[in-house]
This record gives structure tokens, sequence and C-alpha cells, in this order.
């Protein structure tokens, strides 16, 4: 089909064999092992596949991932905007290093975090027994499962608005100023909707990080099924228990989510894309 | 709209004043830059700063010689050796693919191309646990190819070759997403100056190509040994957990950890903690030496948002 295209550059060899082995390891590695897990919630049949993944254990633990992960991708979207403005526009000492240290959840392994959190936040760690006589519990309950996602997702936001920060055009906001707007009208009505089509999609790239995350989150959780029992965790459960069919139910139902998402996600950079006049 | 604390309405007044004398106003009033920089301070010191501080405390809770001797145990040589292997393996089986797929990305045209550097970047869309399971339904023993491998005796779920592909399928983007860009943004006028001068194809990769991309495959390279090294959730499924033999450095640091044998858990994650922070180190390098590097997921996205367009 493209090779009739591809004579664009004659000069250049290996077409053939790049994409070749392109398609070749992609199919191996990802869509065919993708594809079974499709075709094997096949074999369930609609009832038992619906009897699966209506189980109220199940339903919770959906609800906790995904809720869990909107709120912890709510608040990353807040103070990841923070963050990334004080990084872009401020100068202060030891910058540099602040900013190379927001990439450290891409780097620490997940299961490393999970355990730092819990020391963290057990009623007798650093923060956890400065939140105790707030009646505040984060360790070995719902609210555990969202700080460790806040740790998981902070860098998709910060490093989604850093650029767009940067180049964000200053001599309107001048202007703004010189018009008479306060900080806040400026921030709200000049540099906030720049920043929306940025925003959303390291909100909508942390929220589908979290929503799949499992090594940092089963530390701190705590795994009381029907509330703090995140859904990837049930898959395991349910491999472990040689329940092949319920673990590949509950998995199809979160690929097709994910997927859903990362349209979304499509979709809404080309928005972006197309109203910053395909910059 | 009114500041709600006195002070900043008093500082803003001052700021006007100053906007007309010619002060760049997006400095801001000094007290809000405080708030939003202590606030930001504030936030990465509780969720990565502290994180951090206390591996290594906890690692070094019960004294040097407990941290040496959890470091120096045969099972966390065991598990260092595996996750050394596996990394040794899948980083550059992926190394291999992405130079493949962003030579075919790049220097071609053809017809769903944009839709190739989706599929490319599925697996980040997966759950890990997803990925394990995945290669359960198909090496497992009720798997696809479970009975065919049974009557060979090859063993891949539960073994070293599962938790290599499963380390292969989370890290399978990292290198061509970095690549991509870069290559992009290189053009294909000196790989063309090299062959009209005669150089064959694979000369041109090795002696042309390579040395201009080195910098942005070697942050590819760390990006994807990072995640590599410290993958949890789809070796987890599909490792077995047998101890000394399919044990990652984090499945090891698990089950320290609920064995309650917290100082031994954090002495293991403080190495995995030393290579996060190497890691860090070396991607800043990087960055400081080619700046552009740091967008290049951006630069990727909008690349293939005009190819869509």
């Amino acid at each position: 089909m493209a090779s009739s295209r591809a004579a664009r550059s004659p000069l250049i060899p290996g077409f053939g064999l790049t994409l070749g082995y392109t398609m070749v390891y992609l199919s191996l590695v990802v869509l065919i092992p993708l594809s079974a897990t499709f075709i094997r919630s096949l074999d369930l049949g609609w009832g038992h596949f619906w009897a699966v993944v209506s189980a109220p254990r199940v339903v919770a633990s959906l609800r906790l991932s995904f809720g869990a992960a909107l709120l912890a991708a709510g608040v990353n979207a807040v103070f990841g905007l923070v963050i990334a403005w004080v990084l872009v526009r401020y100068t202060f000492p030891a910058k540099r290093l602040i900013d190379a240290m927001v990439d450290l959840p891409f780097a620490l392994p997940t299961a490393v975090a999970g355990i730092a959190l819990t020391a963290l936040y057990t009623p007798n760690g650093w923060l956890g027994h400065l939140l105790l006589p707030l009646g505040i519990r984060v360790a070995f309950k719902p609210l555990g499962v969202v700080v460790a996602l806040i740790f998981i997702g902070l860098p998709f936001v910060v490093r989604t608005l850093q650029p767009v920060l940067e180049e964000l055009d200053k001599d309107v906001e001048q202007a703004a100023a010189t018009l008479g707007a306060s900080e806040w009208q400026t921030f709200t009505r000049v540099i906030l909707p720049a920043l929306w089509p940025a925003l959303l999609t390291g909100f909508a790239l942390a929220f589908a990080r979290a929503v799949g995350e499992y090594g940092s989150v089963i530390f701190i959780a705590g795994n009381m099924p029907m509330k703090s029992e995140i859904a990837p965790l049930l898959i395991i459960t349910k491999l472990e228990q040689y329940d092949y069919a319920g673990a590949t139910a509950i998995a199809v139902v979160m690929l097709v989510l994910s997927f859903a998402l990362m349209l979304g996600i499509n979709a809404l950079q080309s928005w972006a894309f197309r109203r910053n006049g395909g910059r | 709209m009114n500041a709600p604390v006195p002070g900043l309405a008093a500082s803003y007044e001052v700021q006007t004043v100053l906007t007309v004398s010619g002060r760049d106003p997006r400095q801001g009033f000094r007290w809000g830059r405080l708030v939003l920089i202590t606030v930001a301070l504030a936030f990465l010191c509780a969720f990565l700063v502290l994180p951090l501080v206390v591996v290594f405390t906890q690692a070094f809770a019960k004294g040097l010689s407990a941290y040496v001797a959890a470091v120096s145990d045969p099972m966390a040589w065991a598990s260092i050796k595996l996750t050394l292997l596996v990394a040794a393996i899948a980083v550059p089986m992926n190394v291999v693919f992405g130079v493949a797929a962003a030579w075919a990305i790049t220097k071609f045209e053809f017809r769903g191309k944009s839709t190739l550097i989706t599929l490319i970047d599925l697996p980040f869309a997966v759950s890990p646990v997803i990925a394990g399971l995945t290669y359960i339904l198909v090496f497992g023993a009720h798997g696809w190819f479970g009975p065919y491998l049974q009557a060979h005796d090859i063993r891949v779920v539960f073994a070293v070759p599962g938790i290599v592909l499963a380390t292969i399928f989370v890290t399978f983007p990292f290198v061509a997403r970095e690549l991509i860009p870069v290559m992009q943004a290189l053009g294909k006028d000196d790989e063309e100056t090299a062959l009209s001068l005669g150089a064959s194809g694979w000369q041109t990769f090795w002696l042309v190509t390579l040395p201009n991309i080195r910098w942005g495959l070697l942050y590819g390279v760390l990006l994807c040994n990072a995640r590599a090294m410290g993958e949890f959730g789809a070796v987890s499924v599909v490792s077995g957990h047998i101890r000394g033999m399919t044990n990652t450095m984090p499945l090891h640091v698990e089950i320290l950890y609920n064995e309650y044998n917290y100082a031994a858990a954090f002495a293991v994650a403080s190495l995995l903690a030393l290579l996060a922070l190497l890691t860090l180190a070396g991607k800043s390098i990087l960055e400081w030496r080619q700046p552009e590097l740091r967008d290049g997921a951006r630069l990727l996205r909008e690349k293939n948002l005009q190819a869509k367009s």
C-alpha cells in the first residue's frame, strides 16, 4: 500500500526493512497479546461477562480506581499549574534542582514510591502524625490511594504546562496590566484561556496513568475489598484464584475505558492544535 | 476583582504605579509570588522530597551493618542480577525497534503514519497489570500457546522469558518516542548527501545518522532503562514470585516489606532510589546539552497532528 508513495525519497534505503520490522515487533509484543485479552473475553458470553463486571466488589474497585484517579488528576491540575508557573516565571534558590526533581515519579520505581509514601503517612509517620490530630488518616484508607496517584501523575501536568507557559506571549499580559487589569484579572482572562488545552491534556495524561497504576497504590491502600481495593489488584486476586475469565472481563472494561480516554486526549490535542492556528 | 487580603490590595496599587513607571508587571507583587513559591515548594516537599528522604532514613534505621547485610543477602543479589539481566535484554530490544520505527516514520511518507505513532504509544494507556495478564492469556498453561509450550517443556510465564516480555511491553514506546522528534528535526539531507557520495545504506546509518542522534538515543535509553529496572505491576503478574529465581529487585522489596522486614526492604529500595537519582542526573545533563530533548514528546504530538491535518 505504501511503496508507491515511498518513492518520494528514492535515495534513502531501508523502507521495507524498518517498517516491516516495526510492524512485526509491534504486532508480536503489543497488538497480538492485547487482542488475546479481547478474544478470550468473548469466550465468556455476554451474560457471564455482565455477571462478573456488575458484581458489587468489581464495581466498587472500578469506582475507586477511576474516582481516585480523577480526584488525584484534579489535585495535580491545580498544584501542577502552581508549580509550573513558579518554575517558569520566578527565580529562587535551587530552582534547577527542584525542576529536575519534578521528574522523580517517572524515574522512581513504583514499589519504592509505594513503601516510602506508606512510611510517611502511617499514623506514626512523619506526615501521618501531623495529620492524625486533624482527624485525617491517609495510609490504609481510600485517601491513601489518592495520595499515591497524586505522586504518580504530577510530572504529566507540570511537563505539559511548562513549555506552553514559556512560549506565552508576554506582550499581551503587559498590555492587560497597563490597561489597568489586576494580576488576578490578567491571569483569569488572559493567561488561563491560553493554558486550558495544555492543562486539560496534562490532566488527562495524569488520569490515564493513574487509572491503571498498581505498584505505588497497593502498599498504602490497605486493600480492603469494597473499600480500598483498586481494580488492577482485583485482576491479580482473580488470577491467583485461577479465575482467568473474571480477570479478563475486568481487564476488558478497563482497556475499553482507557482507550476511549486516549482517543479523547488525541481529539483534545487536535482541537488545541487547530485553536492555536496549527503552530 | 477585590483582593481578599488588605495587604495585597495595597501592594496592587504600588504595583500599578510601578507599572506606569516602567517596571515589568509580570514580576508580580511580592506577596503573591511568595505565597505561590511557598505552596509549590511545600507540595513538592510533601510528595517528592520527603518520600525520597524517608527511603534512605529507613534503609539505615538499623545501622550500616544491617544495611550491608540486607544488600549483600544472596536473595537480594539474585534479584539484582535478574533485574540487570532483564534490562540488558529488554532495553536493547526496544532500542533496535525504536531506531527502526523512527527511521521508517521520519525518512518516508506513507499512509497510516499517524495511526502507527498512536499504536506505538498504546502501552502507555494499558495498566501494567493488564500487560502481564495478556502474556498469561497467550503463553500461560491455559493460554493460546500453553499446550504447545508445555509439550516442548518451554517455560515463558512464571519464568525469566515472561518477565522480559512484560518489561519489553511496558517500556515499548520510550526509545521510539524520543527518537522520532529528534530525527524529524534533523531531516534527511545528511543521509541523502552521504548516499549520493556513494556510501551504502548501513554506512550512512552507522557513520551519519547514529552520531547525529546519539544524545536523543541516550535520552530514550535512560528513561527506558529506569522503567525497565523499576517495573513492578506487569512483572509481578508473570513472575510467579520464586525466590532467588524469578524475583526482580522491586519484587524482592515487596516480599521483604510484606514480611515486616522494613529495614531490609528499604535497603534494597534505596538502591533503586539511587538508580532513579542517577537517571534524573543523566537526564538533566542531556537536557543541558540538548534543550530540545525536553520537549520531545510535545513535538512528537504536534508532528502527529500536522500529519493528520
